[in-house]
């Protein structure tokens, strides 16, 4: 009797689930005599079902939607306080509940670690079991073959012996492993994959969480604004900003040296759709790329063809203009003379940016305001570009005095802090000074301020050097767990046995064939009547 | 110029093609309302469901089975009387024609569907996967290259409906409130991963699709055999709740590895264009929520105790977040995937 019910259910299980599965169990584990040791195995066996199992995975497909619905800080930060300023009642509560950083919360780390320890008290037993299983050999055949789902009972031509021979030989044929326990009895089973196939999947995930915790905590990522013309050495001081992970030590940045020899940036000038004038089409950074032993050499870095260094990964992630701007003193003595990046705001470039001049005289002169790559000035949009290529470039800037960096604090190059400056004040005394400048063109400072000039534009690269040590484990283990997912789901596990007895008529035999797949299987009765009809060898 | 001609012809093709498509779905809702049987076979088919358990009962104790019944659903729905009634009783003649009316339509679609796309693509110059249009047009036409190659492997008629009533309203929308002109791609999108992702994405869309629509025929079917009220003929002409069960099933088991792999090449490529594998855009996250879902189905439909029932909801549920993904992740969600040209 218990053979059959455990050989219908073809069980991959490691443990009667307690308090679950079939509802067999129910009440008889819950009762209160269980004792700490019990309780602590009572919780991990609720903790190592599959029903928990999907239970948390449910869970994590809801817990990670808000990520997507709400600002996330580590992605857009400006966004997120933005929004935070905009809900002064929610804002503030969601922030301390962890929305606006779901993929760093706590109760998102909860959720996927239990989900990992309940696959590994899942998966490890379950390893053992099916690594015995494929080492040992299918069951005995039950009593009463009729019993099992498929079936089917025929009587052919010669003795049992022979008929049993003609039988193990087809079902070898047909890929079974094949076992007589007995002499009148085979016993055959085949899709050890199956099982095999699910591991893998399990493992392979554990695997890929493994590969990118592994890359958190040793990746190190650097962002910095490049100007053509200029060089980037790969150093911590270099970047503009530069996040490592927990365990990276950002003094020991492999030595080498990027030049920006040449930016190529292409917008859509055909007006061919809704939406689509000015469109970014492509992007190409022309570098010379020299490494720690002084070898140069010209590499190219576009969208989607990152630059290999050895030392990181170096993307092309943005770009836009730098202006050059000179700022002079009463005498003519140059005070400040840079490419000087001004970031884009939207799609046509407009885009903001600071000049500081410390060594002005006789306090620190600013400037603040915008690039237009195609400027036009109106009344209600302000300065705003209408194009991203610099069809007619212009500088839109205001102008301070007093002092720059009034606490020492580290302060943004592409804004100014005015909090301890006043504006130098318009034609006539009135409002605020406005400069407008072209190419080439110098404006004089009032009262003996000096001058400043926009002498042209260069482009700048927005680079994103990164490293991800634990990419490669990341990527091997996904591919694994697909391999292993294909394997599991397409294999089939079957059992057949085959049962011979004498005919009552002489030198014939009854065979009697019954089979038992894992889940349903619809297709156990023809594999059944192959077995019976197929010839020797075959499949 | 002639690239302007490529454009209107692809967009005269999927006109035409809705209207043959809606002609194919006239033709498959009057081959459900022809199968019904004649009065006679419905008389017959009431006897047969009076004697299911019957029979069902004496299967058992002929076999002498103690073991515990297989969970409802788990294969308690297919007694032989139910299949008979579906499959053996000849088709009246007015439904075979309606059927053989649906099909024909149905692949004459397809094709128009298909020159659509091409002439798309000809006219861009590159793979026609880089808006909502186009996701849209080719999901559409993937859903039904799918349907008719399966179509010549197994009678499908009874499903035709709900596979090409779908395709019509994903494609009307997409030419009403998708529709974005021909144009070419921001530099992010010019790799062949594109080719890689997307279109092993929108065909994984399109077996979705159908394994929805089967979901939902089980549902019904399920709940219309478990209460033994009086079916819609056509109803009865579907295979029964445990084979519709299977069916169900063969779909996510040949769309869920795809999506893993959409998954993986998604990543890969995020990696090539914005330096980072994983980078939790809405998109992304997205993606990855629906792979959960589906996983959840899959690991409940393996679940002892879980009823196949409640497994197919959360596939549904799977769907849901698929066409979220696509209709509103697209248009309202900030992120990097900003593509819909909208
Ligand atoms: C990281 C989370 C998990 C994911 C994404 C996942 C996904 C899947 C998928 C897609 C399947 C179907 C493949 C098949 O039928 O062979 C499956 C099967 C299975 N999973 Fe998981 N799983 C996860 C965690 C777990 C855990 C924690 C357990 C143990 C409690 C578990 C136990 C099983 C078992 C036993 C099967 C095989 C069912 C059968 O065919 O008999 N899984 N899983």
């Amino acid at each position: 009797m218990s053979t059959v019910r455990d050989e219908r259910a073809l069980s991959t299980q490691p443990v009667p689930e307690g308090g679950g599965g079939g509802g067999r169990h129910d009440g008889s584990v819950t009762l209160p005599s269980l004792g700490p040791v019990g309780w602590l195995r009572y919780a991990w066996r609720q903790l190592t079902s599959m029903r928990t199992a999907l239970f948390l995975l449910l869970l994590l497909a809801v817990a990670a939607i808000p990520g997507s619905t709400f600002p996330q800080r580590s992605i857009d930060a400006a966004r997120t306080t933005q929004w935070i300023t905009d809900h002064p009642t929610a804002g503030p509560l969601l922030d301390r509940l962890g929305f606006f950083e779901v993929y760093a919360a706590p109760w998102f780390a909860a959720i996927y670690l239990l989900l990992f320890v309940s696959l590994i008290g899942c998966v490890a037993p379950r390893s053992r079991i099916h690594w015995h299983q494929v080492r040992s050999t299918p069951p005995r055949a039950p009593r009463r073959l009729e019993r099992l789902p498929a079936h089917q009972e025929v009587t052919v031509d010669g003795t049992p012996d022979e008929v049993r021979d003609r039988m193990r030989a087809r079902l070898r044929g047909r890929r079974y492993r094949v076992h007589a326990h007995d002499d009148s009895t085979l016993s055959a089973e085949k899709g050890y994959l199956k099982e095999s196939g699910n591991l893998v999947f399990h493992l392979s995930l554990i695997a890929v969480l493994v590969g990118v915790a592994w890359g958190h905590l040793l990746g190190w990522k650097g962002d910095v604004i490049l100007p053509v013309g200029q060089t980037f050495a790969n150093t911590l001081s270099r970047y503009d900003t530069f996040s490592p992970g927990p365990w990276v030590d950002p003094t020991d940045l492999e030595p080498y040296t990027i030049r920006l020899d040449r930016m190529d940036v292409q917008f859509e000038t055909q007006d061919k759709g809704r939406g689509q004038f000015g469109m970014p089409r492509d992007f190409r950074a022309f570098t010379t790329l020299t490494d720690a032993s002084g070898h140069s050499e010209p590499r190219e870095i576009a969208v989607n063809h990152p630059l290999e260094t050895g030392g990181g990964t170096v993307f092309l992630l943005g770009n836009g203009y730098a202006p050059h701007i000179t700022v002079r003193d009463a005498e003519g003595t140059v005070i400040y003379s840079d490419a000087t990046p001004f970031l884009p705001q939207d799609n046509n470039y407009t885009s903001v940016g600071a000049v500081k001049v410390p060594g002005a005289q006789p306090d620190g002169l600013g400037f603040a305001g915008f690039f237009l790559p195609t400027g036009v000035i109106d009344e209600q949009r302000g300065p705003h570009s209408i194009f991203p290529g610099p069809a007619d470039p212009q500088l839109a800037l205001t102008a301070f005095e007093g002092t720059l960096f009034p606490d020492g604090a580290p302060q943004s190059v592409y804004t100014l802090n005015t909090s301890a400056m006043t504006p130098l004040p318009g034609k006539d005394g009135e409002g605020q000074l406005r400069i407008l400048l072209r190419p080439g063109q110098t404006f004089d400072l009032p009262d003996g301020r000096g001058s400043i000039t926009f002498d042209g534009v260069e482009r700048f690269a927005g680079l994103s050097v990164r490293t991800d040590p634990g990419k490669t484990l990341t990527l091997v283990a996904s591919l694994l767990a697909l391999a292993g997912l294909i394997l599991s789901l397409v294999v089939r596990r079957r059992r057949v046995f085959v049962r011979v007895r004498p005919a009552p008529e002489d030198g014939r035999t009854v065979v009697s064939v019954g089979g038992l797949a894992k889940d349903d299987d619809e297709g156990m009765d023809d594999e059944i009547a192959a077995v019976l009809t197929a010839p020797e060898g075959s499949r | 110029m002639t690239d302007y001609t490529l454009a209107q012809l692809s967009n005269y093709s999927v006109y035409s093609a809705m209207v043959v498509l809606t002609l194919a779905m006239l033709a498959y809702a009057l081959y459900l309302a022809r199968i019904a049987p004649e009065r006679s076979e419905r008389t017959a088919e009431v006897r047969e469901r009076e004697l299911v358990p019957a029979g069902a009962g004496a299967e058992k104790s002929a076999s002498g089975l103690d073991a515990p019944p297989p969970g409802p659903g788990a294969g308690a729905g297919e007694s032989p009387g139910v299949r008979a009634a579906g499959v053996d009783v000849p088709e009246p003649l007015g439904a075979r024609k309606a059927g053989g009316v649906g099909r024909t339509l149905t692949m004459l679609g397809t094709l128009l569907v298909v020159a659509g796309v091409v002439l798309r693509a000809l006219e861009v110059h590159r793979w026609p996967l880089g808006n909502m249009y186009e996701f849209a047009l080719v999901g559409a036409m993937f859903t039904l290259v799918l349907f008719t190659a399966w179509s010549a492997r197994r009678d499908l008629r009874w499903l035709g409906l709900f596979v090409v009533g779908p395709v019509l309203l994903v494609l009307g929308a997409a030419i009403t409130v998708w529709y974005t002109d021909a144009s070419e791609l921001m530099p992010s999108l010019r790799s062949y991963w594109l080719a890689i992702h997307v279109t092993v994405a929108t065909m994984t869309v399109a077996v979705f699709t159908i394994g929805a629509s089967l979901g939902i025929l089980y549902l019904i079917q399920d709940r219309l055999e478990t209460s033994g009220s009086p079916r819609a003929a056509f109803m009865r002409r579907l295979p029964s709740a445990r084979g519709l069960e299977r069916l169900t099933y063969a779909a996510h088991v040949v769309a869920f590895p795809m999506w893993s792999f959409t998954l993986i090449a998604g990543a890969i490529w995020a990696r090539q264009a914005w330096g980072s594998y994983w980078n939790w855009d809405p998109k992304e996250v997205w993606t990855f929520v629906i792979w959960v879902v589906y996983a959840a189905y899959l690991h409940a439909r393996a679940t002892t105790g879980w009823k196949r029932q409640n497994a197919t909801w959360i596939a549904l549920a799977g769907f849901v977040c698929v066409l979220m993904n696509f209709a509103v992740v697209n248009m309202y969600f900030v992120g990097q995937h900003s593509y819909s040209g909208l």
